[in-house]
């Protein structure tokens, strides 16, 4: 079926099946490979989108579902061609990525969660980042990387 | 993996979607947040013909308290409107507190207690608490409708009394008794797992100090959410102290019928409830009235 999707503030329009997920649509209908998928049952948060500015796994809905509804994913967050946001920029100065598989999912969730708390103590961070699996980093530098944003 | 192909119908109309299920039966299944569902589905163990999405039913989708006090909760109400909401907070705390419990913040963008109730994991944390709250369950088919108490909806796990063409249209909470204070606990692996044993206790000081309504339910303690009826009859008539909270958990460890899991052994599950007993009781006295 034909639909319509408002993703980052364009609208794209494709015939798919009702089946097809709404990360595969990102990444192979049209192209937008920051969104990461890992385990496609909720539980790595890789996937982890904007929907209607609420952080949402885009491996649990359908694309069909998400007409109507704005979608952000982290190719968002750049405010110009080879410039990063305030968290990805606190992201690369505390070294909270290594191979960067979990960081477009954190990066969505930590958005919508700084957008309703600004200034999070420790605590309230590690409980955001409770719905993302990271193999990497052992989280310290991801915690880190938010408090400074928060006390920016 | 990929879920299989089916029909995806998505009415806006509560008829419509009643229609629909009448008409497929077993071979079709409601989507409500997906978060249980798609899972499954992305698993194939679960690969319905059809899927009758509840998103686009507006009806559904309504939160709010009636003028006797009830909380009328719609089937497609997210978990998210739920625990934001200030008024559900302050009259019904036990919601709340054990709501911060489900899964993570992005799962509850989505996720809806109907769903979550229809899902009927024992495991799961709300099962327990609408014991605990005396919950009753609308659930409507094509030209009918009926209620049944939460205590009759779970049969075992993931098995509910919904027939095979009926839909869970509106949770109905009834006010807490005035003066009551409740408590939930669990422990989990890490935040927004499901818990290895969780309590939801509902405590009520008499006139005379005593104690003059107990209830107990526990998640993760068997085949379906579970009740300890024997033990919260026992604090009746006690003075809310340390001694009767022990003796209270001690009946409950042997009312409830925990089957184990990856993470925890039956033995290892009682010993939680008793320990997690005793505390939450002691929690719900403090905040009794
Ligand atoms: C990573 C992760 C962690 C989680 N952790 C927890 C946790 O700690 N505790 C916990 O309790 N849960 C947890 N969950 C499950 C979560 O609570 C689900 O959202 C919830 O169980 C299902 O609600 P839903 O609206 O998403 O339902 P869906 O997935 O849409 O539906 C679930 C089932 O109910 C049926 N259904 C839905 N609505 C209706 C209706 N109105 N009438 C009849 N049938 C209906 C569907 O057909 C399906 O069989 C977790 C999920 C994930 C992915
Ligand atoms: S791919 Fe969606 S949560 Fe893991
Ligand atoms: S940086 Fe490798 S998984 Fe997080």
């Amino acid at each position: 079926m034909k639909i319509t999707l408002r993703v980052n503030g364009t609208d794209h329009v494709r015939e798919v099946e009702p089946r097809l997920l709404l990360s595969d649509f990102l990444r192979h209908e049209i192209g937008l490979t920051g969104t990461h998928v890992g385990c496609e049952h909720g539980v790595c948060g890789a996937c982890t989108i904007l929907w209607d500015g609420e952080p949402a796994r885009a491996c649990l809905a359908f694309a069909v579902q998400a007409e109507g509804h704005e979608i952000r994913t982290v190719e968002s967050l750049s405010p110009g061609p080879g410039r990063l946001d305030a968290l990805q920029q606190a992201f690369q100065d505390s070294h909270a990525l290594q191979c960067g598989y979990c960081t477009p999912g954190i990066l969505m969730t930590l958005t919508a969660f700084l957008a309703e708390n600004p200034h999070p103590d420790e605590a309230a961070v590690r409980e955001a980042l409770s719905g993302n699996l990271c193999r990497c980093t052992g989280y310290q530098h991801i915690v880190d990387a938010v408090l400074r944003v928060a006390a920016a | 993996m990929k879920p299989a192909a089916f029909d995806w119908h998505a009415p806006t109309l509560l008829a419509e979607a009643l229609a629909l299920k009448a008409g497929h039966g077993e071979a079709a299944r409601f989507l409500a947040g997906g978060q249980s569902l798609v899972p499954a589905m992305n698993f194939r163990v679960a690969q319905p013909a059809v899927l009758i999405d509840l998103n686009r039913v507006a009806v559904l989708d309504h939160l709010g308290f009636e003028e006797d006090g009830t909380l009328a909760i719609g089937a497609l109400c997210r978990y998210r409107r739920l625990e934001r909401d200030a008024e559900v907070a302050r009259r019904l705390p036990l919601l709340a507190e054990a709501l911060a419990e489900v899964a993570h913040p992005q799962i509850r963008t989505r996720g809806t207690l109907g769903g979550n109730l229809c899902h009927a994991d024992p495991a799961s944390e709300m099962p327990a608490v609408m014991l605990a709250l005396e919950a009753r369950l609308v659930l409507r088919r094509a030209g009918g409708i009926r209620q049944v108490a939460a205590a009759e909806f779970f049969l075992g796990p993931l098995a509910t009394a919904l027939a095979e063409d009926e839909m869970l249209a509106e949770i109905r909470i009834p006010p807490l008794p005035p003066g009551s204070g409740t408590a939930f606990l669990e422990v989990a692996r890490r935040r927004g797992d499901y818990a290895m044993m969780g309590v939801a206790v509902v405590l009520r000081r008499g006139p005379d100090g005593r104690c003059d309504l107990a209830r107990i339910a526990l998640c993760s303690a068997g085949p379906t959410p579970m009740a300890a009826p024997r033990a919260a009859a026992a604090l009746l008539g006690q003075a809310l102290e340390p001694a009767a909270f022990a003796a209270a958990a001690a009946l409950a460890v042997q009312e409830i019928a925990p089957m184990g899991s990856v993470q925890a052994s039956p033995a290892y599950q009682r010993h939680l409830a008793g320990v997690l007993l005793p505390r939450a009781l002691a929690r719900a006295a403090e905040r009794a009235a």
